[in-house]
C-alpha cells in the first residue's frame, strides 16, 4: 500500500480513518458465517464445525451421513463458489472500470458473458453433460473477448478504448442473435427451460469440483492485477499522459483485459449469467477506500465475494424453489446503483 | 371516411348473402375456449399447431396430417409408421415463439388447424388471430390428461374417424380404471414420494399444478416439489432435495441418471440407496412429459410398475408392444422393447 503515495489524494483520504478499509473484511466475515448457517436443511453451526473438523483430521464426526453431505458437499462448496464468483466479477469489474476510465462499465463490456452464454446454450442444445457445458461456456467467454480484441487491434488511428467498446457491443449483439436462434431451434419442453434457467444464473448445482476449477483461473487473473496495481492507477489517466509517464498502454491493457476476462469467464462458466455485481461492487468499494487501485482491488474483491455469498444465501432460503441469482442481483443492485448515482456519492474522482 | 364506411356496409351485406351457402357445407364446433368455429363437413387435411397436437393427430388419424411441427429425428422415426414419419416440417404456430410461416401454412391447404394444451385467453386470442389471418378454422382442444378419453373422441369426431377414436378412448379408460383399482387400497401416506429431476444437472423440477407433473397426480403418487409451491418449472437446490428425501427419482436424461449413481452428494438419498432412479422412455414421444400430450398414457402403466412394485402382475414388455401397436401403429421388435425399457424398468 505504500506505493499509493503516488496519488496524494488517495493517501490523504486513507489517513482520515481506518474504518472504510476495515469494513469490507468485517462484512465478509459476518456474511460468510450467516450464509453457512442458513439453508433448507437444518444444520447447526456446531455440527458444521464438527463436520469440517472431522474431515480435516480424518476422524469420524458421529453425525448423520446426510448432514455430512449437506455440509461438505453442498453448503461449503456453495459458499466458497459464491465467494469466488463474486470476488472474480467484482475485481474484473474494478479492472475494466479503471481501463475504460468509466465507472459505468461492467465485466461483460467486451462480450465475455455473451460469449459464455452462447457456449453454454450450445452445450445444452447438444445435450452435453454439465462439465462440457461449463467448458464450452468458459471457452465461449474467452473466444468472444479474443474476437473483440482482434477487431480492436485491427483499427488504427482512433481512441483504442472506444474502438474496443464498440467492437464489444457489435460482437455482443451478434452472439445474442446466435443465442436467440438456438432458443428458437431448441426443444421447447426440455432444452428451452434449461437454457432459460442457465441464462438467469444460479449456484444451485455447484460442486466442490466446480469451486476448485475456478480457483486457479481466479488466482491466475489476480496475479497480474496485484503486480501491476501501481501502473493500473496510471491507466486511469489519459492515454497520452500515461504514455508520457513511460507506460506501454497497449501491452498493459492486453495483460489486464486478459486477466479480468479469464476471471469473469471462469466465474460465469459455473454460475451462469449474474449481472450487476461487477458494476456495483467496485463502485461501492471506490466510495469507501478511494480510487487507489492498491486499496480498491482488495476492497472490491471482499465486497464482491461477501455480496455474492449473501445474495446466494437469500436465493436459497426465501422460497422453496431457487430464486435465480441474476434476478436477485439486478433487483438489489440496480436500485442501489441508482441511489448512488442520484445521491451524488463520491464516485470516480 | 364515407367510401370506407360504404365499403364496410357492402362487405357486411355480402357476408349475409354468402352465409347460408357456407353453412350448408359446414358445421359449428364449440372448442375448449368456448369459441364457435365453422368446420367443413369433410376434414381431409389437418395442421397441428404444437407438438401435443402433433401427437394427438398422429395417433387419431395420421393420414390426415399435413406435416410434423418438428421433423422426427432418426431415432424417433424407428418408432413411427411409414409413410407418415417422413411428412414435412411445419413449425410451431402459437405458444412461445412462432416458427411456422403463415404463407407455408396456407400453401399446405389444411382444412382445419388443431391446437391441444392449456386453454387460456392468450391462446384463445392467438387462435382468433391466426384464423382471421389465414381464413382456416382453428380449434383449441383442452389437453388436460384426465380428459384424455374425451379428447380422443372429440378429435376423432371432428375428423370423422369415430370408430378409431372409440377404440383409443376405451383403451385409455380401461388403463386409467385398471390403475386406479390397482392402487386403491394403498393409503395416501404409504404412496411413494417422487422427485422429477430435469435439466442437465437434474435440479430443474415441476411444482404443484405444473403440466409436466400431471401424471404423478393421476397415478396417485406424491410430487415432493409440490411443497415448494405451485406453478411451472423451477430450479431447486440439492440441499432441498436432500431435505425432501424422495423414495423415487424420475428423469428423462440418461446422463443425469448415470451421474446420480456416482455423485456422493446424491448418495444418501433414499431413492439412490434403494436404486430407484428411473428414466422415462422418450421415443418416439416422451412417456412422462415432453410433449405433454396423449403420449403420456404409457406412463400410467409404467409408473404403476415402478412406483408400486408387486401390486399388479403384468408383462411390461407386452403392454408396451400393445400400446405402440394401437396408438403409434408400429410393431415393436423385442430389441426395440429392450431398448425402450433399458433404464426404465425394475430389473
Amino acid at each position: 500500500m505504500s506505493k499509493s503515495g503516488a496519488l496524494p489524494e488517495a493517501g490523504s483520504r486513507a489517513g482520515r480513518s481506518l474504518f472504510p478499509v476495515l469494513l469490507p473484511p468485517l462484512l465478509l466475515a459476518v456474511v460468510v458465517i450467516l450464509a453457512l448457517s442458513a439453508g433448507k436443511y437444518d444444520v447447526s453451526l456446531s455440527d458444521m464445525a464438527r463436520v469440517v473438523w472431522s474431515r480435516l483430521t480424518g476422524t469420524p464426526s458421529g453425525l448423520d451421513a446426510t448432514i455430512e453431505t449437506v455440509v461438505w458437499n453442498v453448503r461449503l462448496p456453495r459458499v466458497l463458489a459464491g465467494l469466488l464468483v463474486g470476488a472474480s466479477l467484482a475485481t474484473a469489474g474494478c479492472v475494466y472500470q479503471g481501463l475504460f476510465r468509466n465507472p459505468l462499465v461492467s465485466p461483460d463490456i467486451l462480450g465475455v458473458s455473451a460469449g459464455a452464454s452462447l457456449g453454454a446454450v450450445g452445450g445444452i442444445f447438444l445435450s452435453l453433460p454439465v462439465l462440457a457445458i461449463q467448458g464450452m461456456a468458459f471457452a465461449g467467454g474467452l473466444a468472444a473477448v479474443a474476437l473483440v480484441y482482434a477487431i480492436g487491434s485491427m483499427v488504427r488511428g482512433r481512441d483504442p478504448v472506444l474502438v474496443l467498446v464498440l467492437a464489444g457491443v457489435a460482437v455482443g449483439a451478434l452472439v445474442g442473435a446466435c443465442i436467440s436462434l438456438l432458443k428458437v431451434l431448441a426443444d421447447p419442453y426440455n432444452q428451452l427451460p434449461a437454457i432459460t434457467f442457465w441464462l438467469l444464473g444460479s449456484l444451485a448445482s455447484i460442486t466442490r469440483a466446480d469451486a476448485a476449477s475456478i480457483l486457479p483461473a481466479m488466482l491466475l487473473g489476480l496475479v497480474p492485477m496485484v503486480l501491476l496495481r501501481w501502473r493500473m492507477n496510471l491507466m486511469t489517466l489519459d492515454e497520452e499522459e500515461a504514455r508520457a509517464l513511460g507506460i506501454e498502454t497497449g501491452r498493459l491493457r492486453l495483460v489486464l483485459v486478459s486477466a479480468a476476462t479469464l476471471m469473469t469467464a471462469a466465474a460465469v462458466s459455473v454460475s451462469g449469467i449474474i449481472g450487476w455485481v461487477g458494476l456495483v461492487m467496485p463502485h461501492i468499494a471506490r466510495s469507501l477506500v478511494g480510487p487507489d487501485f492498491g486499496r480498491l482491488l482488495p476492497a472490491s474483491l471482499m465486497l464482491g465475494g461477501g455480496y455474492m455469498v449473501g445474495v446466494d444465501a437469500l436465493a436459497r432460503t426465501i422460497a422453496g424453489i431457487e430464486v435465480p441469482l441474476g434476478i436477485l442481483t439486478a433487483v438489489i443492485g440496480a436500485p442501489f446503483f441508482l441511489w448512488l448515482l442520484v445521491s451524488g456519492r463520491r464516485g470516480w474522482q | 371516411m364515407f367510401p370506407i364506411r360504404l365499403l364496410l356496409v357492402a362487405f357486411a351485406a355480402l357476408q349475409l348473402v354468402l352465409m347460408p351457402a357456407l353453412a350448408q357445407a359446414a358445421r359449428l364446433f364449440t372448442d375448449a375456449a368456448g369459441r364457435s368455429v365453422e368446420i367443413p363437413d369433410r376434414v381431409e387435411r389437418v395442421l397441428a399447431a404444437g407438438p401435443p397436437a402433433s401427437v394427438l393427430l398422429y395417433v387419431v388419424s395420421p393420414e390426415k396430417m399435413v406435416g410434423w411441427v418438428r421433423s422426427p429425428s432418426d431415432a424417433e422415426k424407428q418408432f413411427l409408421a411409414e409413410p407418415y414419419r417422413d411428412l414435412p416440417e411445419t413449425g410451431r404456430l402459437t405458444g412461445r415463439g412462432n416458427t411456422a410461416n403463415i404463407e407455408m401454412v396456407l400453401s399446405m391447404k389444411p382444412d382445419i388447424i388443431i391446437d391441444v394444451g392449456t386453454i387460456d385467453p392468450t391462446y384463445a386470442s392467438l387462435a382468433d388471430r391466426v384464423q382471421e389471418q389465414t381464413g382456416i378454422p382453428y380449434v383449441l382442444i383442452d389437453g388436460a390428461f384426465l380428459r384424455t378419453p374425451e379428447t380422443l373422441r372429440e378429435v376423432a369426431g371432428l375428423l370423422g374417424v369415430e370408430a378409431r377414436g372409440e377404440e383409443l378412448a376405451s383403451y385409455a379408460e380401461r388403463t386409467m380404471a385398471w390403475q386406479k383399482e390397482t392402487v386403491a387400497d394403498i393409503a395416501p401416506e404409504d404412496r411413494p414420494k417422487v422427485y422429477y429431476g430435469r435439466g442437465p444437472d437434474g435440479l430443474e423440477t415441476g411444482s404443484a399444478g405444473s403440466i409436466n407433473m400431471e401424471i404423478l397426480d393421476v397415478v396417485g403418487a406424491h410430487n415432493v416439489a409440490a411443497l415448494a409451491g405451485s406453478g411451472g418449472l423451477s430450479n431447486v437446490s440439492i440441499e432441498q432435495v436432500l431435505g425432501w428425501n424422495p423414495d423415487v427419482i424420475l428423469t428423462l436424461s440418461p446422463e443425469f441418471q448415470k451421474s446420480v449413481k456416482t455423485d456422493p452428494t446424491w448418495a444418501n438419498l433414499k431413492a439412490v440407496k434403494d436404486a430407484r432412479v428411473y428414466r422415462a422412455p422418450t421415443l418416439p414421444f416422451g412417456w412422462f412429459d415432453s410433449p405433454p400430450g396423449v403420449n403420456r398414457l404409457m406412463s400410467v402403466t409404467w409408473l404403476t410398475e415402478i412406483l408400486y412394485p408387486g401390486k399388479a402382475e403384468f408383462d411390461m414388455g407386452e403392454r408396451t408392444r400393445e400400446f405402440y401397436r394401437l396408438f403409434y401403429q408400429v410393431e415393436l421388435t423385442q430389441e426395440q422393447i429392450d431398448q425402450l425399457l433399458a433404464d426404465s424398468a425394475i430389473k
